[in-house]
Order: C-alpha cells, then sequence, then structure tokens
C-alpha cells in the first residue's frame, strides 16, 4: 500500500508552518503504511543552515561531536553534527558533495539519507506518528516537504529501505506503488558503475532518474523515461531543492491527488492528507493523468 | 441480464407516527467529533428520515453498507468505498468521493455533486450513481445492472467486462472503453479516445433515444441533445472460443 504526501509552499508566510503541515499530512498517512516512514524537508534552518552544505546520515554508531570533529578535520572548516533522532544530521560551509565526500571516506558503513544545499533526509522504522514526534517535525520550517509512510512489499523493514531515496544532490523520491522489473534495471545501472544501498526498488527508481539527471536530463525528461523503462504500479514524487513533480503510471491504479491553491501545492496518496491544509476548502483538486508529468517550480 | 426499468421514485420516509415520536426525523452526525464507526453502526440500526453527516474529511467507507429508505446527505469530500453496497438508500455527497463510490450497490441512488475517483460503480447490481462532475479510471468496472450517468468525462478502461445496466458520460471517455464488455448498454456525448476489446459503436433506435432520456432526466440533466450520444455495447465476439484463435492459447 503505502502513503505518500509532498507540500510546496508558494507563500512565505506559510514557511514556518511547513513542518506542523507535512507532520499532519503524514500522520493522516499511517493507515496506509506504519512499518517505517521518511521525510524531506527543504530549507529548515535549524537542520540546515543557509548557504551550508548538508548530509543526513543513518546507521552511524558515534556521537555527533566525534563525527563534527572528524569531518570537520577532513574539510577544514567547523562541522555541525546532530542526532535527529536516529538521523545524523551534519553539515558545513562547504559545497555539500565535499561534505558527502568526507563521510563517505570516514564512515564507508553509514548509509547516506540525503546530501545536497538546505535539504534534511529523516528516516527510520516505527509508526510515522511516533517518528514525525520524535524528529519534532511539528517545528520545522522550509519551502517544501515530501513524505512517505511504508507498508513493506519489496525488501526488508530496515531505514535503508524507508523513503525517501534522496540519491543525487537534493533530490529526493517518494514511491506509492512497486515496480517489477527492478532487478533488471539495477542490473543494468550497476553495470554502468551506479552503486546502490539496498535490494529495495524505489531505490531504483530513485538511482535511474538521478542518472538521468546526472546526465543532462530535465525533471520532466527523466520521469518520462521512467515510464518507458520500468513496469509496475506506482505514484512518484520527485522533489528537487525549488521544484516537485508528479507521475503515475498508464494503469494508474496507484492513488494520488494534488491539490493547489495560491499559497500552496500538494500531492498526497489520499484526500484525507490534504484535508486539513489551510484553505483546502477553495484548493483546485484533482487527480494527476496517467503518464503525465506535473512539475511545480518556487 | 439489465433491466429496462428507472426506479428513482424518492425514498419513502415513514409517515409511522409512532415510529416518529420515539426518533428524531432528522439525524446529525459530525465526523469531527463523532467515530466513523459509531455513524455507520447508527445507520445500520433502526434509522429513518433524513440523516446529514458533516466534516467527513476523506473518511473512508462513510455511510456504507445502508439498508434503509432513508436519506443521507455527505456534506465534504469522502474516502474510498463511500456508499458502497448501498440498499434503498438516497446518498447525496456535497464534494468529491475516493476510489469506489457506490461499488457493489444493490439499489437505491448515490449522487456525488463533486467529481469520483476510481473504479466509481465498479460491480454495483442496481440503482443509480449520479457523478456530477468526472469520474476517473474504470468508472463501472464489471458493472452488473447499476446505472450510472457522469456529468463530465470518465478515465481508461471505463465498462471494463461491464455485465449489465446501463453507463451514461456527458463528456468524454478515456482509452479502453468498455473492453471485454457482455452486455451493458453506454452511451456518450463527446469524444471516446480508444474503444477496448469487442466494443463497438451501435445505432442508436426508438428504444435507446427512451431509454437515454430517462436515465438523462433521472440523473437530472433533463436538456440535453439525444442526438449528440452514441450508443457503444458489445460486438459479442468474445463469448465463444473460436478454434481459429487456438494458436493464442
Amino acid at each position: 500500500m503505502c502513503g505518500i504526501v509532498g507540500l510546496h509552499l508558494r507563500n512565505p508566510e506559510l514557511h514556518p508552518r511547513l513542518g506542523a503541515m507535512l507532520a499532519e499530512m503524514l500522520g493522516e498517512m499511517q493507515d496506509r503504511g506504519a512499518d517505517s516512514a521518511g521525510i524531506a524537508v527543504y530549507g529548515n534552518p535549524e537542520w540546515a543552515p543557509p548557504g551550508h552544505g548538508c548530509v543526513s546520515l543513518l546507521e552511524l554508531d558515534v556521537v555527533p561531536d566525534e563525527v563534527a570533529s572528524t569531518l570537520g578535520a577532513a574539510v577544514g572548516v567547523p562541522v555541525a553534527a546532530q542526532l535527529v533522532d536516529t538521523t545524523l544530521v551534519v553539515s558545513a560551509p562547504v559545497p555539500a558533495e565535499e561534505l558527502l565526500g568526507a563521510a563517505r571516506a570516514a564512515y564507508p558503513d553509514a548509509l547516506i539519507a540525503g546530501f545536497g544545499a538546505d535539504l534534511t533526509v529523516l528516516k527510520g522504522v516505527g509508526a510515522p506518528r511516533d517518528l514525525t514526534e520524535s524528529w519534532g517535525l511539528a517545528h520545522a520550517s522550509g519551502w517544501q516537504g515530501v513524505g512517505h509512510t511504508r507498508m513493506a512489499t519489496e525488501s526488508a523493514v530496515t531505514p535503508s529501505g524507508a523513503h525517501p531515496y534522496a540519491v543525487g544532490p537534493e533530490q529526493c523520491l517518494v514511491h506509492n506503488g512497486s515496480f517489477s522489473n527492478h532487478a533488471t534495471i539495477r542490473r543494468e545501472l550497476r553495470a554502468e558503475g551506479v552503486e546502490f544501498d539496498s535490494e529495495n526498488d524505489t531505490e531504483v527508481g530513485a538511482r535511474f532518474v538521478a542518472h538521468q539527471l546526472a546526465a543532462g536530463k530535465d525533471v520532466e525528461t527523466a520521469l518520462k523515461e521512467v515510464c518507458a523503462t520500468f513496469d509496475g504500479f506506482y505514484t512518484l514524487v520527485v522533489s528537487n531543492h525549488d521544484s516537485f513533480a508528479v507521475v503515475r503510471d498508464a494503469i494508474a491504479c496507484k492513488p494520488a491527488v494534488i491539490a493547489e491553491t495560491d499559497d500552496w501545492v500538494a500531492i498526497a496518496s489520499e484526500y484525507r492528507a490534504l484535508a486539513k491544509l489551510p484553505g483546502v476548502e477553495n484548493a483546485r483538486i484533482w487527480e494527476p493523468e496517467p503518464e503525465v508529468v506535473y512539475a511545480w517550480t518556487r | 441480464m439489465d433491466t429496462l426499468t428507472i426506479d428513482n421514485s424518492p425514498a419513502p420516509f415513514p409517515t409511522d407516527t409512532a415510529k416518529a415520536e420515539t426518533m428524531s426525523p432528522n439525524h446529525h452526525f459530525d465526523l469531527a467529533a463523532t467515530p466513523l464507526r459509531e455513524v455507520n453502526s447508527a445507520l445500520h440500526g433502526d434509522i429513518s428520515g433524513e440523516i446529514v453527516i458533516d466534516n467527513p474529511a476523506g473518511a473512508h467507507a462513510v455511510a456504507a453498507g445502508v439498508n434503509a429508505p432513508v436519506k443521507i446527505t455527505v456534506n465534504g469530500h469522502v474516502g474510498y468505498y463511500a456508499a458502497g453496497m448501498n440498499q434503498q438508500a438516497e446518498v447525496v455527497i456535497n464534494g468529491n468521493a475516493g476510489t469506489g463510490v457506490a461499488e457493489n450497490m444493490m439499489s437505491g441512488t448515490v449522487i456525488v455533486k463533486g467529481n469520483a475517483s476510481q473504479s466509481a460503480g465498479a460491480t454495483a447490481h442496481g440503482g443509480l450513481l449520479v457523478v456530477e462532475g468526472d469520474a476517473a479510471a474504470r468508472c463501472g468496472i464489471s458493472m452488473k445492472g447499476v446505472d450510472i450517468v457522469i456529468g463530465g468525462n470518465v478515465g481508461h478502461n471505463s465498462a471494463f467486462m461491464a455485465q449489465a445496466g446501463r453507463l451514461v458520460i456527458r463528456g468524454d471517455a478515456g482509452h479502453g472503453l468498455g473492453d471485454s464488455i457482455y452486455e451493458t448498454r453506454i452511451y456518450v456525448r463527446g469524444d471516446v479516445a480508444s474503444l477496448g476489446a469487442d466494443c463497438i459503436a451501435k445505432p442508436m433506435r426508438e428504444e435507446h433515444l427512451e431509454e437515454l432520456a430517462g436515465l438523462l432526466k433521472a440523473a437530472g440533466f433533463a436538456d440535453d441533445d439525444l442526438s449528440a450520444y452514441t450508443r457503444y455495447g458489445s460486438a459479442r465476439e468474445l463469448y465463444h472460443f473460436k478454434v481459429d484463435n487456438a494458436s493464442a492459447y
């Protein structure tokens, strides 16, 4: 089953409320998947100071202070490190790729949950409402966020099996559905040198999109490539630093509802995740058409 | 077998005064305050008259499984399977409906004032489903006798394997309309992106115009120009195994 949510704020006055809105949306999708959950938040200065490179790390059993000093020595500037529930969030006034390189070298066994400017990715195993509470999501600000509640079908219930998959700079992908030919595509991507963290089908989708974007394609083209290459049932939300996009497979049996106002654009697996958003009673509400790419940029 | 009669007479409200004294003629439920199970449980009990349900907020199975000649008005958007398995009740949803509205309805009327998600009226045996806006993919999938009138467009694979009943589409139909259809009659005013296997356009004879006029009237669209509609139905080529196709198996 699984549930997905995405929120893109147009009105800066709402930025302080991003986390509260996202937490409400995610909690409402707990019925669709309660074994694990994850979020990506763009622009929360408490986690991702503006102008700093940010990396989110999981499965790293080292205290934050030690991580800060180890990575600080590697990049030559002070590094901030804080534990947000089980995710270690690090940032420094260097490009995110530089910080990521230092983290990979120092902690090769850590799971990279996400990286990029202004981006924080948190994920964990447990009930979504408990997780949003542990993350303090309701207090987070920002301009954009995505989230996922997982009912595992394709791989184990572990942090590495939880969405979002944020495998390219500032990129994030959440998925409601399942890919049936992911093993074939993973093999092809591995042959091209792409590395994987899990056996999860969605990770293949995220790596595929990142691979396309890295080759210079735009999001719309990359998502059309997904439609042409992947077999299965899916609704995907693909976010980037300033944009987010939605696409569904040709059969379109996996649900999706989009609501749009002058203040925000939101997508969720079901309307009930949108029901408490401010001004939803006057929102334009529709279901995305199969194999049509919808994209918003701020 | 499909039926040629349209029963859209208003639900007969009880006139039993003794009953009216013990039960309020109007029941009001606020889903923001009362759990859905409690509301549905009340709807399945000894209830009559007019019922109003507020604040559904996309909840699933609102007013599902009702079997009483009551009028239920739901103010707001509902989630999956609203008014599913309905019998006798007239249910009006002042909002959009999620997946499978009025699925497996047996009788009564369900009216959606907004849009409906996929599989509206799926497998329904009887009654009338009206969606005043658009319906998404697979509207009327495997319909077994229900009448469905859609004010706007329907998505792909609508009336897939439809067995009986009538489907009226006042707008356009998506790809694969009526794929593997049995005996449902489909009337479309707009364009059809493509027809599914064994679904073909058929001539509009007098009895079809009459049937269409009755359905449109029942759904509140009596002013439509009937000549703008095309009838679609089964070519009946898939009913029996043909030995010429043996190599395909």
